[in-house]
């Protein structure tokens, strides 16, 4: 297990240290940089400016430079003074090392557009909503996919499968991009029964989940009937009938949670797509998320800042493929770790 | 398959039937069969083709040219809008609705036909549903069929590159992509590589770096497919058969095992499909997708959904258009996939 793990975790280096390359290599070959705003700044201003955020050296210098400043942690014991070039994302106390030692890792470095605010500073403020936002998406995915699945597979053939799997395929081909301005037109404008943009209220949060969400829970659903289907076919689940056991028991105890094993291995993947796919609602609902926010970084050439999102979104991602795996092999033991 | 359905006509003694067998019924005749008696499935290819005949005829059915913007019309609305978006009140009656039976789904902002770029968009809409798929199959097949084939180290480097390619987030890497392509052909010199390749991008409304964006992002699912694929085709013994009988490897790649693989492939794509038509909605819809004043779905869900709460139907037409074809292509793909492997009925 522990060798599983520390292979994987090498892999997730190597994983991310491609990404890094290639969006490094992407964005700095694209002409024109950060300050070349439509009033036009002054050359030597310029130079100077590219001079304090380390543009002007050359480039592998400029990556090296960039990807210590992200992953060597420092354990330090200094007085620590916040500057655009110096702030943490990560500044975990260690108390046994001594009282003001602190492990700081990560430093994203300074935006260029944003002037005096660092790239960590944008993640604090936007990255929580973003967050929440995803696992808001998550808890609607799974609260309507997994008991549709269900329900449809106990009752196959029915008129209750048809209608879970019609919803479901529904929900396959409604793309958030269709059901947004839809949702927010019934119930923000036309019934006036929830608000239709903006953020921090509960009432606020419905619309942008289950907007993002519903896709995702006609893909549960479509999963867990498929899995319980084929689970109920097991000799296990024969033998627990043959003991005699009530049809509430066999599903439950002995069905359901075996059949809910690759669902779980999906909600992991899930969870990081929800939470680094929200632009979309991000946009059409006005929500000041980090989705929102790398879309204008991407068109005004913060450098700095669609780096780093993502690199965090593709370290989020791996981690949580990485977590999903660890937690199948656990899960089912029949499944060999290789 | 042709077999079992034979055995069971012949018990059934249907006379015509049989002899259709007796010709000898060749799988994609039998799954055709399965396919038109799944009642959705047609349903998905009759719109469809419906959808192929309007982007075809754009220009016949389209009853103002998409480009035609006409300001002292913006944002005005047929009177049946205003009856069906309640929200939506005439002037006539107190409301803030300019009421023109002109447009038959309303006007934009800029006073262009809503109606005429729904059905101009169908064009874009369709050309990704298009390329995307033969993007996905040229570089996923040759790639999967290769590590597939070859085994050893060279699949193993190959697959790794799919792993890795994987793990970028597929949203952030095309954003990443498309931005790359736009800001790097927006100011080239003339006579260079990138002025070239923006000249031509232009002249298809941006569409050839929508392909070229969606291409690299999709074709590692195809090469795991195939690859895939290709180890459990590999042991068969027709493959044997036609090594014995001296058959070059690229021939059995492609006369033997391509052609016997064929039917998964397919079913992957027609799935894919809709998923190639809503990254152009969304790369449109962002900004970065087709270039204006090309009309996509995308897109003009975007402007419309800036006025939701005034002029609901401006952002709700085009989402209906993008939601019934994309709905189509999805039961159209399951139903495929019900024909060609009935044994994955029910399964998924």
């Amino acid at each position: 297990m522990a060798v599983f793990i520390i292979r994987r975790l090498l892999w997730m280096m190597l994983v991310l240290l491609v990404v890094s390359a290639i969006t490094f290599i992407l964005l700095r070959s694209v002409p024109g940089g950060p300050f070349n705003t439509e009033r036009g700044v002054p050359e030597p201003v310029q130079r100077s400016l590219e001079e304090k955020f380390n543009l002007s050296a050359p480039l592998p210098e400029q990556y090296l430079k960039y990807l210590t400043d992200i992953t060597i942690p420092r354990i330090t014991g200094e007085e620590f003074r916040r500057s655009l070039t110096n702030d943490y994302l990560i500044n975990m106390p260690l108390p046994f090392l001594g009282e003001k030692t602190y492990l700081r890792w990560m430093n994203f470095g300074p935006s260029l557009r944003v002037r005096s605010r660092t790239v960590n500073q944008l993640f604090l403020e936007n990255l929580p909503i973003s967050f929440q936002l995803g696992i808001a998406a998550l808890v609607v995915a799974v609260a309507i996919g997994v008991p549709s699945g269900v329900v449809a597979a106990l009752n196959r053939n029915s008129w209750l499968d048809y209608l879970s799997m019609g919803i479901a395929i529904t929900g396959v081909s409604v793309s958030i991009i269709v059901s947004a301005p839809l949702l927010q037109y019934l119930f923000g404008v036309q019934w006036k029964l929830l608000p239709a943009s903006g953020w921090g209220t509960l009432q606020q949060a419905i619309l942008p989940s289950f907007a993002l969400g519903f896709t995702y829970s006609a893909l549960l659903a479509r999963l867990t009937r498929a899995s319980l289907l084929q689970v109920m076919t097991e000799d296990y689940v024969r033998t627990a009938r043959a003991k005699g056991l009530s049809e509430r028991v066999v599903v439950i105890i002995h069905a359901l949670k075996n059949a809910l094993i690759p669902v779980v291995t999906v909600i992991g993947p899930l969870f990081a797509l929800l939470v680094t796919g929200t632009f979309v609602a991000e946009t059409i609902f006005a929500i000041p998320g980090m989705g929102r926010y790398f879309v204008t970084s991407v068109t005004n050439r913060d450098f700095t800042v669609v780096m780093g999102t993502i690199l965090l979104y593709a370290g989020f991602l791996v981690l949580a493929n990485m977590v999903v795996d660890i937690l199948y092999a656990w899960l089912d033991p029949r499944i060999r770790l290789s | 398959m042709a077999v079992v359905e034979g055995n069971r006509d012949l018990q059934s003694s249907d006379v015509v039937k049989l002899e259709t067998h007796i010709k000898g019924e060749s799988l994609w005749a039998s799954a055709g069969k399965r396919l038109l008696r799944n009642r959705l499935a047609v349903l998905g290819g009759i719109i469809i083709i419906l959808t192929i005949l309007l982007a075809i005829f754009a220009d016949a059915i389209a009853i103002k040219p998409y480009f035609e913007t006409d300001l002292p019309s913006g944002d005005s609305a047929p009177y049946w809008v205003t009856q069906v978006f309640t929200s939506m009140v005439p002037v006539e009656n107190g409301g803030y609705v300019k009421i023109n039976n002109d447009y038959p789904l309303g006007a934009d902002k800029l006073g262009r036909d809503i109606f005429s770029r729904i059905v101009y968009g169908t064009r874009i809409s369709l050309a990704v549903a298009l390329v995307g798929p033969i993007l996905a199959l040229a570089v996923g097949v040759g790639w999967g069929l290769v590590a597939g084939y070859f085994g050893g180290w060279i699949d193993n480097t190959m697959m790794r590159i799919v792993d890795i390619m994987y793990a970028f987030p597929t949203l952030l890497f095309i954003i990443l992509l498309m931005t790359f392509f736009r800001f790097s052909t927006a100011t080239p010199e003339p006579g260079s590589f990138a002025y070239a390749m923006g000249q031509l991008d232009k002249s298809m409304g941006g569409l050839l770096f929508i392909f070229v964006g969606i291409g690299l992002t999709s074709w590692m699912q195809m090469a795991r497919l195939v690859r895939g694929q290709v180890l459990s085709a590999r042991e068969k013994e027709y493959v044997e058969s036609a090594k014995s009988m001296g058959a070059t490897t690229p021939r059995i790649m492609w006369q033997h095992i391509l052609p016997n693989i064929m039917g998964p492939l397919i079913v992957a794509e027609t799935l894919t499909i809709p998923q190639y038509i809503s990254y152009e909605a969304f790369l449109s819809f962002i900004g970065l997708g087709v270039q204006v004043p090309t009309p996509s779905w995308g897109s003009m869900i975007s402007e419309g959904s800036r006025a939701v709460s005034s002029y609901p139907n401006q952002a709700i037409f085009p989402a209906l258009a993008l939601f019934v074809v994309m709905f189509a292509f999805n039961f159209l793909g399951d139903g495929l996939r019900d024909a060609l492997d009935p044994r994955m009925r029910g399964v998924e």
